[in-house]
């Protein structure tokens, strides 16, 4: 064994030398996350970056028991794994958790997700959202933002990137009733631990949905993935919220000089041809209108109370594209 | 003490009595009975198990590929659609090496839609890396379940019981199903040294490049044929626990035969009843009850030298070629010089007569 | 063919067999004396190699798994971290 465990290694139950891509947000969450959650946690893992670079045979920069089953099932694995520690009657407990991302998610992985909810399981579903099957090279996803690029919507003469709503994960788990739901970015490490430890108080399923950027999806240097993470929810575009018992509790304000849309856009390749053209133009407006509106009806602007979730229905009729 | 029980009873009871800490089904004809059976069971309290109700087949199988790599024994059924929307998972569950036990009640598979017995389910799934047996009666299928587990377990292996969808599963029957603390004695408990363990945490699941890949799935391969021997040496152990004779191939009055019938399942009853009353030596029969892996030398063994012809009837076809256990008689008998016969029938459900088969001879 | 027993798991936390250090291009240089000790670098670090150096009282990093990503060095308040090209 070549590799020397070194005295700063103890504090992290995810150990270095994975292979994620340099200034990838998905770690930085993961990592957030899994020292929340602690030693005494199992965690599943649908397929996706997070699985694939952290555990390549025979290494795995794990520190918890860690299962990785097929990509659309992890929330059914997890639902098996709490049921036998019920099952055991175990005096401690044992945290379960899924590590999943956004197309196993809200694409292919609704489904089990959708049996979990039902059957009240007590996991902490984590989604990475980095709004593309970014593992298989950048496709888009039920999680992919109005008019990015993505090689399967990609941009041209008759089309401006992707035309969806971006599938609300905050709306629907609140809509099934689960006791906590939250949702933050790779840009605030502490939210994550806050939240995934208060999350833990609650017994049943937990759903935390984390926008994580990815310097090479997104198009913009490694160093910017704090930045870029934060811009999304100063400009309202990704709010910052906490939901328990269906009711907002807290919520992350937009700064008093709110950047616009555009200053987050322009950081990013997958929105460089919105900037060229007038109908890529009108893309932008459409994308600053809809986080003004999160804005107004959440209650994203530092005077305002907190409101409702909102849910963006995107009818594409409406928008008049030549 | 033996008793009259309707199939899916009998399985019901038998799961119930070894003890599965994780039940996790979804309903579908004509396995439900099962596991309706079971959620009562454990609704009364008379099965101290977890019982989760899954959203789909899928979720099913899912849940208790969980539970099993948790260390818990697991349980789940189903039948035709439900097992291939199950593929996925039970190639996982092989390949994880994960005891998982599987009741299939044998249905044809859509389209067109059809609800009632044939096996197209369950062998369409025989390269799934599981081992599989064919109940022709419900004493033996009943019996398969508790050798089932003993052998998932000393194995590693998952296995899967089949039965006639209908023909044994809404049927009922005269069984003994053997009392539950003889079965806790012949299983023991489950204790896996690997499982998800916070105090020995270890990855399951990992990506394998191909420096790594072929060895796992060779070495499942050679578990499969070398387990063979294994469980010949099981199934000797569990007959002499319960004063039973299960076979893994049966002949049925080969001595001087010259045409024998192949088959599996329930099928094996109806000609073992049309060779009696034919009262002929030379017609006889061989029942396969272990599919995979397939016991090829016991197979060989039965062919004596008066065999001259194989009559295989096949309830399954491998489409575009010919009945499934056709091929695998063939491959069984390479070298030998005997007329095969590529029988299909009975697809869909569809009833076979005594007139049928005598046609055939 | 002879038969390798094979381990069926990966042991926990055996990634750091595998160096990263040959991915970057740019390396961290941590300046002990500008360091206030906020932490932020270690929160933020990717690979979780950033940390707190009794001996040196400051933040620092293992260059052994780096891979030069450079959040360490653009989220410092104090600009106590920059990023060099690595001579090899």
């Amino acid at each position: 064994m070549n590799g020397k465990i070194k005295s700063y290694m103890k504090k992290d139950l995810l150990a270095p030398g994975h292979r994620a891509c340099a200034g990838c947000g998905q770690v930085i969450a993961a990592r957030a996350v899994i020292n929340a959650l602690g030693k005494n946690t199992i965690v599943v893992g649908a397929t996706g970056c997070l699985e694939v670079v952290t555990t390549p045979y025979p290494f795995s920069a794990w520190k918890v028991p860690y299962i990785h089953s097929l990509f659309e099932n992890a929330a059914a694995v997890a639902s098996g794994i709490e049921a036998a520690l019920r099952a055991q009657k175990l005096d401690k407990r044992i945290n379960v958790a899924v590590f999943a991302g956004d197309g196993g998610t809200v694409d292919i992985g609704f489904r089990a997700l959708s049996g979990m909810f039902e059957r009240g399981d007590n996991v902490l579903y984590v989604c990475f959202d980095n709004e593309a099957y970014m593992n298989t090279g950048i496709q888009a996803s039920g999680s992919t933002p109005w008019g990015a690029w993505t090689t399967t919507t990609p941009v041209g003469k008759f089309s401006f990137g992707a035309r969806q709503a971006k599938k609300n994960m905050i709306a629907f788990a609140v809509s099934q009733g689960l006791l906590y739901v939250a949702s933050t970015t790779a840009g605030y490490p502490l939210d994550i631990k806050m939240k995934v430890q208060k999350a833990l108080e609650f017994y049943g399923p937990k759903y935390l949905h984390i926008l994580v950027p990815c310097p090479v999806g997104w198009g913009y240097d490694s160093n910017l993935t704090i930045e870029v993470g934060r811009l999304a929810a100063q400009t309202g575009h990704f709010p910052v919220i906490e939901v328990i018992e269906g009711k907002i509790t807290k919520v992350l304000k937009t700064p008093a000089k709110r950047p616009k849309i555009s200053s987050y856009l322009k950081l990013q390749k997958r929105f460089a041809h919105l900037f060229k053209t007038k109908e890529g133009k009108k893309q932008i407006d459409h994308l600053q209108k809809m986080a003004d509106e999160n804005i107004e009806v959440i209650g994203l602007c530092p005077t305002c109370e907190e409101h409702e979730i909102l849910t963006h229905y995107e009818s594409v009729d409406n928008l008049n594209i030549q | 003490m033996r008793e009259l029980l309707e199939g899916s009873k009998a399985v019901a009871k038998t799961i119930a009595f070894c003890r599965p800490k994780v039940i996790s089904a979804y309903p579908i004809t004509p396995q439900t009975h099962i596991v309706e059976e079971l959620a009562q069971f454990v609704a009364e309290g008379k099965l101290k198990a977890e019982f989760v109700r899954a959203e789909s087949e899928f979720g099913a199988a899912s849940i208790v590929l969980g539970a099993s790599q948790r260390g818990v024994r697991t349980y789940t059924a189903t039948s035709s659609q439900g097992l291939l929307l199950m593929t996925e998972v039970l190639f996982n569950i092989a390949g994880l090496r994960l005891p998982v036990v599987l009741t299939c009640a044998n249905r044809a598979l859509s389209a067109p839609i059809n609800i009632w017995n044939d096996w197209q389910d369950a062998l369409t799934l025989r390269d799934s890396g599981w081992v599989m047996f064919f109940g022709e009666n419900l004493q033996e299928v009943v019996d398969f379940h508790i050798l089932a587990y003993k052998i998932a377990e000393k194995l590693n292996l998952p296995v899967m019981v089949n039965m006639d969808g209908f023909l044994l599963t809404h049927t009922a029957e005269v069984v003994e199903i053997p009392e539950e603390k003889l079965i806790e004695k012949f299983l023991g408990p489950f204790k896996p040294s690997l499982f998800l363990d916070p105090k020995n945490p270890k990855t399951f699941g990992f990506l394998a490049d191909p420096d790594y890949y072929q060895e796992f799935r060779l070495a499942l391969h050679q578990d499969l044929l070398e387990g063979l021997k294994k469980i010949v040496e099981l199934t000797q152990k569990f007959n002499k626990f319960f004063g039973r004779n299960l076979k893994l191939i049966e002949g049925y009055n080969l001595k001087k035969a010259e045409t024998v019938f192949v088959t599996m399942g329930s099928l094996e009853g109806t000609v073992k009843t049309l060779i009696d009353d034919l009262k002929s030596k030379k017609i006889g029969l061989i029942g396969i009850k272990l599919f995979r892996p397939f016991p090829t030398k016991i197979f060989a063994k039965l062919i004596n030298p008066s065999i001259k012809r194989l009559i295989v009837l096949n309830k399954a076809v491998s489409l575009g070629v010919e009945g499934i256990l056709t091929s695998e008689i063939k491959r069984a008998i390479f070298g030998k010089r005997i007329e095969i016969k590529d029988e299909i029938l009975g697809l869909g459900g569809r009833d076979i007569k005594r007139e049928d088969l005598i046609k055939l001879i | 063919m002879a038969k390798k027993k094979i381990k069926n798991y990966c042991d926990p936390g055996s990634s750091i067999e595998y160096k990263t250090s040959g991915w970057r291009t740019f390396k961290p240089v941590f300046d002990r004396k500008k360091c206030i000790k906020c932490g932020q670098c270690e929160q933020v670090c990717p690979e979780g190699v950033c940390f707190y150096n009794k001996a040196k009282d400051a933040y620092d990093v293992d260059l052994t798994y780096c891979k030069g990503c450079g959040l360490c060095a653009k989220i410092c308040p104090a600009k106590a971290i920059r990023m060099e090209i690595e001579e090899k």
